[in-house]
């Protein structure tokens, strides 16, 4: 029997609110299926379930506030109609139901941050002296993003246990909701994929808590991660006049937007720097395969929220572009999946609509970089002794200095830029 | 369906009743089992019952009527062998381990052995040493056997019948002090399946894995720490070989605290290999080191204050329970 748990959709989410079953017993479910939805500070999230089995019972109730970790249905398990990556090894098939605190206990799918974490990089305790962890407080810390170094310890012997863990989680999120880091003016701030939810009538409380969760991640992010900052100018003669090209000869439906042209550009680069498309937990650099890239999107009521695109790196300009068809639309109505919340390599933030010029990013943990594009303007520039006016975007790096140096940020800007001069081959 | 109230003793003899009535194959042999009615009563007027041809007074020899028993099974017939208790198994051990268990391996799968074999266990009648021990964990080390130790009135009325089922030796260890147990019993009598642990009471702060006698120390723990905010988890193994691992893994993995109590000795028990299952495969779902609650590795002593020192007991259940999920600053 598995038990299908409220998952977690960020560092920074305590509960959820079970909206809506999609769902009854009896039902067959598949890896990647939309079962629920649940209402979170990110606004309406469809979640979906990491197994493939039949559905035992349902045991949460429609409307009920739930911690992270409580299980809100039980399934028999299937063996998987196709090769799917099997669930973490450490984390088979059960999760804790209610525990004694709130539990954050995600069943991640095999290439998510927390699995990793469970299965390769459990932080290692500093060599001097060994610190005594339950292997469950272990995980979790991985799960949650939260260095064992600062944590106490309630166990015997001082050694830290999960609820240990989870407090120094809570304090950490209590501590970083403070409001200097609510100003929505603030170019950080705008830049941080914690999300905005649309904010209804209905929820008096969602512009606070929502305000709460961007504090808490961007909080965490400053406190946490020490970042460099790269810009560059690109030129984007070559890349503009091939996407002119390209949408004159295409049906409106098919056109292409500048975006799509730089994921796609950004996810090439990352398979020269691997380093950047990662995640940093407890002590160490787990890289990521998978490109998902978190993209800021305007909701239709003024917030930001930054869902991930997934499998960039396999996708091709077009295939890019049908993904923030489909992903624009739905996110400005709030109906997000989990995996887009949660499962996020990178972010990239355009602020180029709104007029800016450059962006000086803050990284989304446990991400350690973040690309920004400002607004795609023509610029005096000099070359080869001669001063031309070109369609010029500025482009920045935060990259957290933990994971790599300015050295690989730059290296990756450069490659941005070689890549977005052969529009055609990306 | 009405329940009924019955005794563990008489779950038993009703079960080995009907497998008289259903099976003409089955007969039943041991010490005593037939004009004295069995050491334990059990088997109190089945002679009259069945007959002398179905129900066999043996002398005293284990290893003889063990060993005609496996020739009985050999020959096509269900033989139910009783031995008074399991520390005089070890009379018949070699019967047991070298043939019963042996023979469908050894004969290239030609023979298997239908052969149950029924014993009372454990301690706590102030039976002295020699009638007092737990051996059910030793048998449990030996391929070939299935171990079945019976804790509710339910499987001591179900277990026999699905033992006979089975074509290969099936050892059932009763404890003696469940006999005079009473429960209450669905008509008809459930059928039970001979794989599974059951989880007797859900519980979320930790897991007390046991079986036998010990299930019931083990709830009445329950109740008393539940009274202090702790919720244990109560899971009869049920059977010893071929242990449930998934039942027992996904108790931990819920739990994340384990508590094993087992009436064998400690050093070696079955409670040693659940350990490290645990070990190999919940590793990562535990918050403090697996802890165990054994007989004390002494021959149980005859005086009653002792013996009582001796086993697991619910009081002691519950104070190595409260050290699992206590903080310490």
């Amino acid at each position: 029997m598995i038990d299908f748990t409220m998952p977690s959709l960020g560092a920074d989410m305590e509960a959820a609110t079970l909206m809506a079953w999609k769902i009854a017993p009896g039902d067959t479910v598949h890896r990647g299926d939309v079962v629920a939805e649940v209402e979170t500070d990110k606004g309406l999230i469809e979640i979906e379930v990491f197994h493939h089995g039949v559905v035992e019972e349902l045991v949460a109730h429609i409307g009920q506030k739930l911690p992270v970790g409580a299980v809100l249905a039980r399934l028999r398990e299937t063996a998987p109609a196709t090769t799917t990556p099997a669930p973490p090894a450490a984390l088979p098939t059960t999760t804790p139901p209610a525990p004694v605190a709130a539990a954050p206990a995600p069943a991640p799918p095999a290439d998510s941050p927390a699995t990793s974490a469970a299965s390769s990089t459990v932080p290692p305790a500093p060599a001097a002296t060994h610190t005594r962890v339950s292997p469950l407080a272990r995980k979790v810390a991985a799960t949650l993003g939260i260095d064992l170094a600062t944590v106490t310890g309630s166990g015997p012997g001082g050694a830290i246990e999960r609820a240990d863990v989870e407090r120094a989680a809570a304090h950490a999120a209590a501590a970083s909701a403070s409001p200097q880091a609510a100003d929505p003016a603030s170019p950080a701030t705008a830049t941080t994929p914690a999300a905005a939810p649309d904010l209804s009538a209905d929820h008096p409380d969602a512009a606070t808590a929502m305000r709460r969760a961007i504090a808490a991640a961007v909080s965490k992010s400053n406190r946490e991660i020490p970042h460099y900052h790269l810009a560059t100018r690109i030129d984007m003669t070559r890349a503009r006049a091939w996407l002119e090209a390209e949408n004159a000869r295409r049906p409106i439906t098919d056109r292409l937007l500048p975006a799509a042209v730089l994921l796609a550009a950004v996810a090439r680069a990352l398979k020269d720097h691997p380093d950047l498309n990662a995640a940093w937990i407890g002590d160490s650099l787990v890289r990521r395969d998978a490109v998902h890239i978190n993209f800021a999107i305007a909701t239709r009521h003024g917030g930001l929220i930054s869902p991930a695109v997934l499998d960039v790196q396999s996708k091709s300009v077009d295939a890019i572009m049908t993904a923030l068809n489909d992903l624009i639309p739905r996110a400005k109505a709030g109906r997000l999946r989990s995996s887009e919340l949660s499962e996020g390599t990178i972010t990239v933030t355009s602020l180029g609509d709104l007029g800016v010029e450059t962006v000086f990013g803050v990284i989304y943990p446990p991400q350690v970089a973040l690309i920004g594009f400002g607004r795609l303007s023509e610029e005096p520039w000099a070359e080869n002794g001669g001063l031309f006016v070109r369609p010029v975007i500025h482009a920045t790096l935060a990259g957290d200095h933990r994971a790599t140096d300015g050295r690989t940020g730059a290296r990756f800007l450069e490659s941005l830029n070689r890549l977005l001069q052969h529009p055609e081959s990306l | 369906m009405n329940d009924r109230s019955l005794t563990y003793r008489e779950a038993v003899r009703e079960a080995i009743r009907e497998a008289l009535q259903r099976d003409p194959r089955v007969f039943l042999m041991g010490e005593d089992v037939g004009h004295y009615g069995g050491c334990f009563a059990v088997t109190r007027g089945l002679l009259e019952e069945f007959g002398p041809d179905r129900i066999r007074d043996t002398p005293l020899a284990e290893s003889a009527f063990v060993g005609a028993g496996i020739g009985a099974a050999l020959g096509g017939l269900r033989p139910i062998v009783e031995i008074m208790t399991c520390n005089f198994s070890l009379l018949a051990a070699d019967q047991i381990m070298n043939t019963a268990a042996t023979l469908l391996h050894m004969s290239g799968g030609q023979f298997n052995v239908p052969l149950v074999i029924r014993m009372a266990t454990g301690g706590g009648k102030q039976l002295a040493a020699q009638h007092s021990h737990s051996l059910e964990g030793w048998y449990a080390h030996i391929p070939g056997l299935r171990i079945l130790t019976p804790a509710t009135i339910t499987d001591a009325r179900g277990m026999l019948g699905a033992a006979l089922a089975c074509p290969d030796p099936v050892l059932l260890f009763e404890n003696q002090t469940l006999y005079n147990m009473e429960g209450t019993l669905p008509d008809p009598p459930p059928a039970v399946d001979l794989d599974s642990a059951r989880i007797m009471r859900p519980g979320r702060h930790l897991s007390l894995l046991t079986y036998g006698a010990s299930l019931w120390k083990c709830l009445a723990a329950a109740e008393q720490l539940a009274t202090e905010g702790i919720e244990a988890e109560v899971v009869d193994l049920r059977t010893l070989r071929p242990l449930d691992d998934a039942t027992l893994m996904d108790s931990v993995a819920r739990t994340h605290r384990v508590l094993i109590v087992d009436e064998g000795w400690r050093s070696g028990g079955i409670s040693a290999e659940i350990s490290a299952r645990i070990m190999e495969q919940r590793f990562y779902d535990l918050e403090r080191p697996v802890a165990r609650l054994c007989t004390a590795e002494v021959p149980i002593p005859y005086a009653q204050h002792l013996e009582e020192a001796a086993l697991p007991q619910a009081g002691t259940i519950a104070a190595t329970a409260r050290t699992l999920v206590s903080t310490h600053d």
